[in-house]
């Protein structure tokens, strides 16, 4: 990176930690927060799609999953909020770790229907099991305090919580693409046989990926479920692994920020769209943008916005 | 040090009832650059496959520096120091020149799984990936993204990530194929460089190379050796002339 580069780069980042910190003022909390939420599952996605080059269809299972025991965790065993999030991360994160070790033996497309073979499996789960409620769904999850001290029954109080934990979560992302791991990432991605004759273990480096993906996945659900005190079978249904691959290709699969973006667009979308006359709707219109996108714009959003910057200089 | 760096005793692989490689005994030298060559289909791509364990032989045995590899993986061969190029250049393209070396040095360092560290802690890697850069002359283009480089350079650039693992034996896989005249020549100058103190198997279709190059040669054809031997009893071969050759054109 030169060092205008880098320079541009911290410009962005200010100019991104003033709007985080002044949003609220404007835009009502919850809407910011689920903002937030999906945009930190989408670059946990991304992680696997851009970075490994690995394409995951049962990603709705750690976001759901987690979302689930952090409500179990929080309502019935009554963690504290922080014990909370992190059961359901952990939870994830094993979840990640098993249906990773089965779906790498696999490559491309077969990758794509086993996890979204597994993921199915832990949706049938989550329906039957005791504790997700069912149809139902766990309802009324406390928030509780963080740190012990701030109430989180405060939208503003939860939306910088649920800032920090962002914040948190995307630099972990940032970090793990830049660093050495990110090189082995970058190198099996672009050539796996190579990276193999280069006496690298791609399956282990592909699981690692795999898991720390999942586990990002799953903080997002948790903070998701304590932020709607809500946990049901939406967060776990492979529409949801559908909608986080559209927020990825959309934003730029495979830039920092792309899936960020992306998550904003389509949130946004399905807020405004939901409470005018094209209600029923939103699917289609969300299926349509998809279909330009994947036609007109491929890069996506960020991708396409990166490649003029590059053309004009 | 054994006298055989590589030996394979009855070979075979089967792929659906058509026999592919069947019963190669091969014995590379220590020290050699050995040339694998025959007609297309031959199987000697799959050879090259079997000996990195890329592909699973249906029977034999493999053994490198006297040690059995036959059901080691193939990410472990590339440790035991056996490190293989392949028929199209593999290279990682959207990664710049120096990066690719680097990759290449960076798994002896340990640091594959490092996720908590920046990657500025690989620049210490960096003199040495320029070291070898320099010597397939490419390290004016070290900053240059790989996908952007010609060819020939790609191939150069495949043969510097390779050196990088300082392998004791190294697999060739058609290096100057698809390659101008000019690079042909440079890449030849590179391999004789390169194969000091270092064994080479290469597969080669290009009969000048193999002849200013090779020690040894083993001709296989329809999966089987034909002959052996260094070039001029190769050449002189009338069964090689008949099969290879086509028995009019010479090379």
């Amino acid at each position: 990176m030169t060092k205008i580069q880098a320079r541009n780069r911290l410009y962005l980042l200010l100019v991104a930690i003033v709007i985080g910190l002044l949003a609220p003022l404007v835009v009502y909390p919850v809407f910011l927060m689920k903002i937030l939420c999906f945009a930190l599952f989408a670059c946990a996605f991304n992680l696997l799609l851009g970075f490994t080059g690995l394409l995951s269809f049962g990603h709705a299972a750690f976001f759901g999953g987690a979302a689930y025991v952090t409500g179990h965790a929080l309502s019935v065993w009554g963690l504290p909020f922080e014990l909370g999030i992190l059961a359901g991360t952990l939870a994830a994160t094993v979840m990640g770790a098993i249906v990773g070790k089965l779906a790498i033996r696999r490559q491309g497309i077969y990758f794509a229907m086993v996890t979204l073979a597994l993921a199915q499996l832990i949706y049938f789960l989550c329906l039957q099991a005791p504790f997700t409620g069912g149809e139902n769904g766990q309802q009324g999850i406390p928030r509780g305090f963080a740190l012990g001290i701030l109430d989180l029954s405060n939208n503003t109080t939860l939306y910088y919580v649920v800032l920090v934990i962002f914040s948190l979560g995307f630099g972990l992302v940032y970090r793990v693409i830049n660093s050495p791991f990110g090189q082995v990432l970058k190198a099996v991605r672009e050539n796996e046989p190579r990276a193999i004759s280069l006496g690298y273990d791609t399956d282990r480096v592909k699981l690692t990926a795999f898991i720390v993906s999942s586990a990002l996945a799953g903080l997002a659900g948790a903070t998701k479920a304590v932020v709607f005190q809500l946990a049901s079978l939406t967060d776990v249904h492979w529409h949801m692994s559908g909608e986080v691959v559209l927020m990825t290709l959309l934003g730029g699969v495979g830039t920092l920020i792309g899936p960020v973006v992306g998550a904003g667009v389509v949130v946004t979308l399905q807020n405004t769209l939901s409470s005018g006359p094209l209600n029923a709707y939103v699917p289609v219109v969300l299926g349509g943008i998809f279909v330009v996108c994947v036609l007109a714009f491929r890069r996506g959003i960020v991708g396409e916005i990166k490649a003029l910057i590059k053309q004009s200089f | 040090m054994s006298e055989h760096i590589l030996e394979t005793q009855n070979l075979t692989k089967e792929f659906k009832g058509f026999v592919a490689v069947s019963n190669v005994n091969l014995s590379v030298k220590t020290g050699h650059i050995h040339a694998l060559i025959g007609p297309n289909g031959a199987g000697k791509s799959t050879v090259f496959n079997l000996v990195t364990r890329f592909l699973t032989a249906t029977t034999g045995k493999i053994l490198f520096e006297g040690r059995d590899i036959t059901t080691t993986k193939p990410a472990d061969i590339a440790r035991l120091g056996m490190v293989r190029s392949f028929q199209i250049s593999a290279v990682f393209p959207h990664m710049s020149v120096r990066e690719n070396v680097r990759v290449a040095l960076q798994r002896a360092t340990g640091s594959a799984y490092h996720f908590w560290k920046s990657a500025t802690s690989l620049n210490e890697l960096n003199a040495r990936a320029d070291d070898l850069l320099e010597q397939v002359g490419l390290l004016s283009h070290a900053d240059a993204l790989t996908v952007e480089l010609p060819y020939g350079r790609k191939r150069a650039l495949e043969l510097a990530t390779t050196l990088a693992l300082d392998p004791r034996l190294m697999l060739l896989d058609e290096p100057t194929q698809g390659m101008g005249h000019e690079d042909v020549g440079r890449i030849t100058d590179l391999i004789r460089k390169v194969s000091a103190n270092r064994t080479i198997l290469m597969v080669e279709h290009n009969l000048s190379v193999v002849s200013r190059l090779c020690d040894r040669i083993t001709v296989l054809q329809r999966g089987a050796v034909l002959t052996e031997g260094n070039y001029e009893q190769v050449s002189a071969d009338p069964q090689v002339r008949a099969a290879y050759l086509g028995g009019s054109h010479a090379a």
